[in-house]
């Protein structure tokens, strides 16, 4: 069987929060389980997450939110995905998300939503199934 | 017994034990039992001396809390200014915001006001008052102020970059100048510490040597004309709330303290003058004995630091006034109660350690940004500590302890170990004083923040693998809901902050305000002081998006550096 090439993600702090230990670790942990990891670190706009996910051609955009940030911007990603034709990517979210805000974040395909606690592994596990599938 | 036979011992009883190593958070050794034979170079006059005594370690006054309580200042802002100063005054009433005598606050500011982005900058959008409160313009200032005496109020004003805070202490410096209150009266602090916005929070707005330039101007300008403020709080809080341990909280936020008094030297000013206005704002953690003793040990190096290094003679430039948040980071989203009793024994760390103030997190900081109900939880902490249960009743009560002294004499040795390495950093630059040089070096370098980011994984791993526990988090779970109400603020904020912004800006005399500018960008391009124009141009009502824009013309804008995982 051809060995698929390693799995590349982009990792981003989008808006004005600077709390990034969290994606900083993430970063790692996937980099460490053989995954490519472009980590763009805090103040991200859409439109740069966007771009520099397409120039680097990822499988995934992982986006790290803590300030609530995440209605506004998630949104305006996955808008600008499907206009550019890149709509394949798909969109992880790690953070503080309210439980009422999952289901619209869902509704705009994030594939993904780790909340406080959730082990790593499970993380990488979920990462890999995403791409498998 | 002999040693062979001790060690024997020893290790036979450590077989017996829950686990098979004891260690602090910032991996020293603790023994089964500490002896005097643990602290035997001890000298009583030498090391540890009175309260009120170089060097300080017992405690920075003779009576210390049995005189003046420590400042009780819970941090504070969200939305527009008049939601935060409800409550300001809210929490002032509860005893949350209490200094020595009178008001104290410490006002967080949110996310645009940081990076001098104002409310209607895109940018902006989606973040106005979230994580703080939201200030553009003089009137802001006024209306977060409304009701507390500038000159009977120690403001505690929570700005990293050094733009930012130069633009918002003019703001409001014209604040009391147009309310006739003699600015000299003035008292508080404005962060101002662009080394630590570099290593840990990267929100500087331009690069360093313009942010090192700034932070000056701060420092010189209220030297010589608001005595009692303080113009630079050494950050170790963020340090250690990205990651890093005990020790390197200390250690950097000591060689950032260095750098910046070698900075101050090189500009003319006296060591004497400089060293009583800096101040440092602290975090108490996890580790009760750890954290009490890493404030003996900082404050007994800081006066060894001032006096030997710096031939600082007065006695309050030996003295190292501390500020101790509560950790946040070990505060958990998981059965948020818990961080309750987690913020009293953190409280409890910077009572036995002789912090000058606190600042207890409210438990649902892992979450959002604090309730009512538990800001007012954080108020009674403190005053349940220092009113019902007697540890402020005598002064360092742990001063003694075979374990706490030898713990103390440890983590200084080892941050004495990270400032010798930045020093010699610093030896392979051919300009300037070498702790300068050498923190420049460890930043541009990436060598704090490679030293604080190994640290934060290696403890991640622990928390994962259940070597570290973290009750609810990795052992104690339960299936749950967050049960809480939580903190949110409304997207109307920002309308109402554009609207207000719009209005503020037809209600001023628009050529003065352009004058103003080219003045503060003329300013920039010299060398001379830029507060004095900042204050003139607060009072022709430039806003703070304004003011930065003007002077990112002239220092250029900081890119961030790459981020290598």
């Amino acid at each position: 069987m051809a060995q698929r090439r390693r799995i590349k993600i982009l990792i981003a702090n989008p808006g004005l929060d600077v709390h990034d230990a969290g994606a900083r670790y993430i970063s790692k942990i996937l980099s460490d389980a053989g995954m490519e990891v472009i980590y763009l670190g805090i103040r991200q706009t859409a439109e740069g997450i966007v771009n520099a996910a397409i120039q680097e051609a990822v499988d995934i955009i992982g986006l790290s939110i803590l300030s609530g940030r995440h209605s506004t911007i998630v949104p305006r990603i996955s808008g600008l995905l499907r206009e550019k034709n890149a709509h394949d990517m798909k969109i992880v979210v790690g953070g503080i998300i309210p439980h009422d805000d999952i289901e619209t974040l869902k509704k705009h395909g994030v594939k993904e939503i780790f909340l406080p606690g959730t082990p790593s592994d499970f993380v990488v596990d979920r990462i890999k199934n995403l791409i498998a599938n | 017994m002999s040693r062979d036979k001790k060690e024997e011992y020893e290790k036979e009883l450590l077989g017996k034990c829950r686990k098979d190593d004891f260690k602090t958070s910032s991996g020293i050794p603790i023994k089964r039992i500490y002896r005097p034979e643990d602290i035997q170079e001890f000298d009583y006059e030498k090391d540890l001396n009175e309260p009120g005594k170089y060097p300080f370690i017992r405690g920075l006054y003779p009576n210390m809390y049995r005189e003046l309580l420590l400042h009780r200042r819970l941090g504070m802002g969200y939305g527009l200014p008049e939601q935060a100063n409800a409550r300001f005054k809210y929490l002032y009433e509860q005893g949350g915001q209490a200094g020595y005598s009178g008001a104290a606050t410490t006002t967080l500011y949110d996310g645009p006001t940081n990076f001098g982005l104002d409310s209607d900058d895109p940018l902006a959008d989606g973040e106005i008052g979230k994580m703080g409160v939201a200030i553009d313009t003089i009137d802001d200032m006024g209306v977060l102020m409304d009701g507390f005496a500038l000159d009977k109020t120690f403001n505690n004003m929570v700005l990293y970059d050094s733009g930012v805070a130069a633009a918002l202490l003019a703001m409001y410096i014209a604040l009391a100048e147009k309310q006739n209150t003699p600015i000299n009266d003035l008292t508080g602090s404005c962060l101002n510490e662009p080394f630590q916005t570099y290593v840990c929070q990267k929100c500087s707005i331009f690069p360093l040597m313009p942010s090192l330039r700034l932070c000056l101007d701060i420092a010189e300008f209220t030297i010589k004309n608001i005595p009692k403020w303080n113009p630079i709080s050494v950050y170790g809080n963020a340090i250690r709330e990205s990651g890093g341990n005990a020790v390197q909280e200390i250690a950097f936020a000591l060689a950032h303290a260095m750098a910046y008094t070698e900075m101050a030297l090189a500009r003319g000013l006296d060591v004497d003058e400089f060293a009583p206005r800096l101040t440092f704002y602290h975090n108490v953690n996890n580790e009760l004995f750890e954290e009490a003793s890493k404030y003996r040990a900082y404050r007994r190096m800081y006066a060894k630091i001032m006096k030997e290094k710096y031939n600082a003679k007065k006695r309050h430039s030996q003295m190292l006034r501390v500020f101790a948040k509560t950790s946040g980071v070990a505060l958990t989203a998981q059965q948020p109660y818990n961080n309750i009793i987690r913020s009293t024994i953190h409280a409890l760390a910077a009572l036995l350690g002789g912090c000058q103030g606190v600042f207890v997190a409210s438990f649902d900081e892992a979450l959002s940004i604090p309730t009512d109900m538990a800001a007012t939880i954080a108020a009674r902490t403190s005053q349940i500590l220092i009113e019902e249960t007697g540890v402020a009743d005598t002064v360092d009560p742990l001063g003694g302890s075979y374990y706490v002294e030898s713990l103390t004499g440890e983590i200084e040795k080892r941050a004495w170990d990270y400032l010798n390495k930045v020093e010699k950093m610093g030896e392979s630059m051919k300009f300037g004083s070498k702790m300068l040089t050498g923190v420049i070096a460890g930043i541009e370098s990436g060598f704090f923040e490679g030293e604080i980011a190994q640290t934060n994984y290696r403890k991640w791993k622990d928390i994962e693998s259940g070597k570290r526990v973290i009750v609810g988090v990795n052992k104690y779970q339960v299936e749950e809901e967050i049960p809480i109400q939580l903190m949110k603020v409304d997207m109307e904020v920002q309308r109402v902050k554009i609207e207000r912004l719009k209005d503020f800006k037809q209600s001023r005399n628009q050529n003065e305000v352009e004058e103003a500018l080219k003045e503060v960008e003329k300013v920039a391009a010299t060398g001379e002081n830029i507060m004095p124009t900042l204050i003139e141009t607060a009072k022709a009502k430039a806003t703070l998006g304004e003011i930065i824009n003007v002077m990112k013309k002239v220092f250029g804008e900081y890119k961030g550096v790459s981020c290598s995982v």
